[in-house]
Order: structure tokens, then sequence, then C-alpha cells
């Protein structure tokens, strides 16, 4: 096949999934807004979301913090400037590691469930059994998955923001022998409230990157088993890697400098 | 003249190059229990899905009670469905949900019924199909086939509707069960008064649910009569199907 054939067959499919995913998500999150709102689901997508990947993020903020303080010191230590170990946890925890991690660990967990629950749903045909019990699917399944995604997602990186700081004292108080007020007191002087409040912006369109992806995945799935595994990939995938390129625009958004 | 409870004139529905509905006519007078029957594949299901909205088609008209529902708005839609019971082939019931919350989902979101009086009726449904009290706090998965289907029918009936859609209701059953399911079938559609379309290829069920026959062949209806006719219907088509044998002119299609 003509290769020129191949480069537009392939844009031109790009272009009708970015369409179908827009037309989506617009409807899901005016869905969002308009009653009726099924408060018992999203009680229940909160609780999933975000009570039970609690263990996860917090387990993965605290080794991070922890790394994080290890590396620094060595790296820091060949200039003289361990004293900075306190400030770089920090400010690296709330500003990347904590949303970054969080988000692709939620990706992991809560995408592939929601794309895989919600993609048996279609091939079973409860989908088309709630449209003929009269309940719009997007209101019942999607709206109250994204609002559940933006909402918990920032609580979950804030105490995952916590945790990894606390990662990082422990390791610089206990391993590297830091003085733990001067530590703490480091911490402080250097924290600034944009830091956390960026972090915490990153993790609600994480969240609802996450809430789409697992949604959109799940309710296009076709076929059987198959359509549902490819899905729950699909899902986590795209959500893991528009997660990593909306980090990097969101960082550039909040703080670019431009070189003298 | 009467308006006919559901009436589809000249429907076309493809998908891709797959033309599965082609011109396809049918209407179902109030009360009247109509089943249409034919081969796998040839888009029964994608009938069912046209009058309730879930699919659109491309070309023809699909009316309730007189209402168009091509080119109709989703909260219209919902407004249609709530005339309209439907019992899956698969019984898609939803496994998130216990048995009784199953057969009030209906009550419960359609018609705001308080929790707990919905849990009363869907125990006095599951009775009328024959399941005790005892299932209904019991998830869908651990019921059999034939219970599932049971729970499907309790469902489509909960609302007490005007129309109720069978698709395919005995699929998968061994005979002593999709005779119980097609004694109920035709015990709930007597006892609601309800207009009944079904899609089978099942024979003995058609014969037992039925008032009138339709057979769809390649996207058309190609014969329509009373259930008592279809034994002389003087078509080709619908003598092979009813027969169940492999010879004759729609084995000759396959053969091409």
């Amino acid at each position: 096949m003509n290769f020129l054939a191949l480069v537009g067959r392939a844009f031109i499919k790009f272009l009708g999934v970015t369409g179908r995913l827009s037309i989506f998500t617009t409807l899901s999150v005016s869905h969002c807004f308009r009653p009726p709102f099924f408060m018992r689901l999203l009680m229940k997508q909160m609780i999933e979301i975000g009570y039970y990947s609690l263990p996860v993020v917090g387990l993965t903020t605290i080794f991070a913090g922890m790394v994080l303080a290890l590396q620094s010191y060595t790296g820091f230590s060949r200039f003289g400037a361990e004293g900075a170990v306190a400030s770089v946890v920090i400010i690296s925890i709330t500003r990347e590691l904590g949303p970054v991690l969080a988000g692709l660990m939620v990706a992991g967990r809560v995408g592939a469930s929601m794309a895989a629950e919600i993609g048996t749903m279609r091939v079973t045909e409860q989908i088309d059994a709630l449209k003929t019990l009269s309940t719009n699917p997007f209101k019942y399944l999607i709206a109250p998955r994204i609002i559940a995604g933006l909402l918990m997602l920032p609580l979950l990186v804030f105490v995952g923001d916590i945790i990894g700081v606390f990662g990082g004292y422990i390791v610089g108080v206990y391993k590297l022998g830091f003085n733990p007020a001067n530590y703490i007191s480091s911490t402080w002087e250097h924290f600034e409230m944009i830091d956390l409040l960026s972090g915490l912006v990153k993790a609600a369109v994480f969240g609802l990157i996450i809430s789409i992806m697992g949604c959109y995945h799940g309710y296009n799935s076709k076929g059987g088993a198959q359509g549902v595994g490819a899905a729950t990939t699909n899902a986590v995938v795209s959500a893991s890697i528009l997660i990593l390129t909306f980090n990097y625009i969101l960082t550039e958004l909040f703080f670019a400098t431009t070189p003298s | 003249m009467e308006t006919p409870k559901i009436k589809l004139d000249n429907v076309h529905k493809s998908f891709d190059q797959k033309i599965v509905l082609d011109g396809f006519n049918m209407e179902v007078s109030a009360g009247e229990s109509v089943v249409v029957i034919g081969g796998s594949g040839v888009g029964k299901s994608v009938m069912l899905k046209c009058i309730q909205g879930i699919l659109i088609p491309e070309n023809g008209s699909v009316q309730v009670d007189g209402d168009e529902v091509v080119g109709m708005s989703t909260r219209k839609i919902e407004k249609v469905n709530r005339k309209i019971g439907m019992l899956f082939q698969g019984a898609a019931l939803f496994d998130s949900l216990p048995v009784w919350e199953n057969v009030s989902f209906g009550l419960i979101q359609g018609k705001k019924t308080p929790r707990k009086e919905a849990k009363e009726i869907a125990i006095d449904v599951l009775a009328q199909v024959g399941l005790g009290a005892d299932v209904a706090d019991l998830s869908p998965a651990e019921l059999s086939g034939g219970m599932q289907k049971r729970v499907g029918l309790a469902r489509a009936i909960a609302t007490k509707p005007e129309i109720i859609f069978f698709d395919e209701p005995t699929t998968g059953l061994d005979p002593i069960m999709a005779d119980v399911i097609n004694d109920l079938i035709v015990k709930s559609v007597k006892e609601l008064g309800a207009t009944a379309l079904s899609i089978t290829h099942d024979m003995a069920s058609a014969r037992k649910i039925a008032d009138r026959i339709v057979m769809l062949y390649k996207g058309k209806a190609i014969w329509a009569g009373k259930v008592s006719e279809i034994d002389n219907s003087g078509n080709p088509y619908v003598e092979q199907f009813i027969a169940g044998k492999a010879e004759g002119p729609i084995a000759m299609e396959l053969k091409r």
C-alpha cells in the first residue's frame, strides 16, 4: 500500500477517535450538571476511588519520599548542599511526584476497573437494559464516576503529599542523621502554597482523565471477553499517556519561566 | 381506524456495508401478541432496538402509540420506554445489584417508588414468576440460567408496562424450563393486558405465545399471518424454517 495512504488512513482514524472522545467528554460532563443525580452511586464511587486507593497511593508516595531524600542527599553531598534535602523533598513531592504517582497508580487500579465493569455491562446488554428502564447510562454510570474522580484525586494526592514528605523525614532523620527540628523547619521554610495548589489542580485534571478514559473505553467496548480486555488495557495506557502529557502542559502553565 | 400500538414502516438499518433491515414493515395492534421468527443474525434484535430508540434506522418510520421514535429526543425516548418492559436474551441483570433491586429498578428509578415499598413489590412480582422471597437478596450471579430468565421476566413486568418485548426468551434453556417460561409469558401478558412483541427461532415457543407470526428474512417481513395459519403458509421459506430442514431456499442461499 502507498505510504501516503497509510499515513492518511492513520491520521483520519486519529481524528475520528479524537472527535468521538470529545463528544463523549462533552456529553458526560454536561450530564454531571443535569438532574437526576444518583447520590448513592456517587458515594459508592467516592469510596471506591478515594478510600480503597489510599493504601496504594500511601505506599507509593512514602517510598517515593524516602528514595528522594536518599538520592538528593547522595547527589547534593558532592557539592556540599546536603541542607537542601528537606526543601527538595517537599517541592518534588507536592509539585510532581505526589500527583503523577497517585495519578498513574489510580489509573491502573480504578481506570482498569471502570473499563472492565462498564465494558462487561455493554457486552452483556446491561447498558441496553438501563435504557429500556428509562435510565440514561450517562447519568447512572458515567457522571458519578467522573464527579468522584474529579473530587477524590485531589484528596488522595493531599494525603499522599503528607505521607511522601513524612517518608523523606524518616530517611532524613533516622538514616541521614538530620536534626528533626531543623528538618521540619527547613521543610516549612521552602514550602509555598502554589506548590501544593498546583499539585492539587493537576490531581483534579488527572482524576477527570482517568474517569473519562475508563468510562469511554468501557462504554465503547465490543465483542466479548476479548473486547473487554482490550478496553481495560486501552483505558490504562491512554490515561497514563494523557496524565504525563497534561502534567507537562500544566507545569508549563503554572511555572514556565523564560531564561534571561 | 385504531392506531397500531407499534408500527414499523419501510425501516432500513445497516452496519457499515452489512444491510440488516431492508424495508421492514410490521404493525402490532393493542393487546396483540406478535412473534417475529427468523434465523440467527437476520436482524430480529436490531428491529427491537430500533423500536426502543437504542439504534437509529437510516430510513423509515418507527411509531409507538402513533409517536414517531426516529429522531425523537433522548428525554422523549425515555418517556416512550416507560411504557415498555423487556426480557433480554441473556436476562441482562445488573450484577452490582441484588435480585430485588433488579426487579424494582424501573420502579425506583422511573417511578420514584420508595425503596422499602419497591422491595415489597419486587417480592410479590418474584412470587408471580415462581421465585420465593429468599431469592430477593441474592446476587444475580448466584442464580441458574432459568432463574435469571424468570428474574428478567419479573423485571420486565414489575412496572406494569403497556408493551412487553421478549428477546429469545427460551434460548439456552432446557425444554421443560423453556415451557415454564412460555407459560409465564402467556400468563403475565394476559394478566397485564399488555401488547407483546417477541423474537425467537424456537417454534414451540412461537406457537405457544403468539397470536400472529411474522417471518423476517433478509431484512424484510416475508410472511405474516395468524399462528393457526403457519402450517399452511404456502411460503417455502416459512415451511423450511418451521420444519427445521437443511434443504430449501434458505439453505440454497447459504450455499452460494
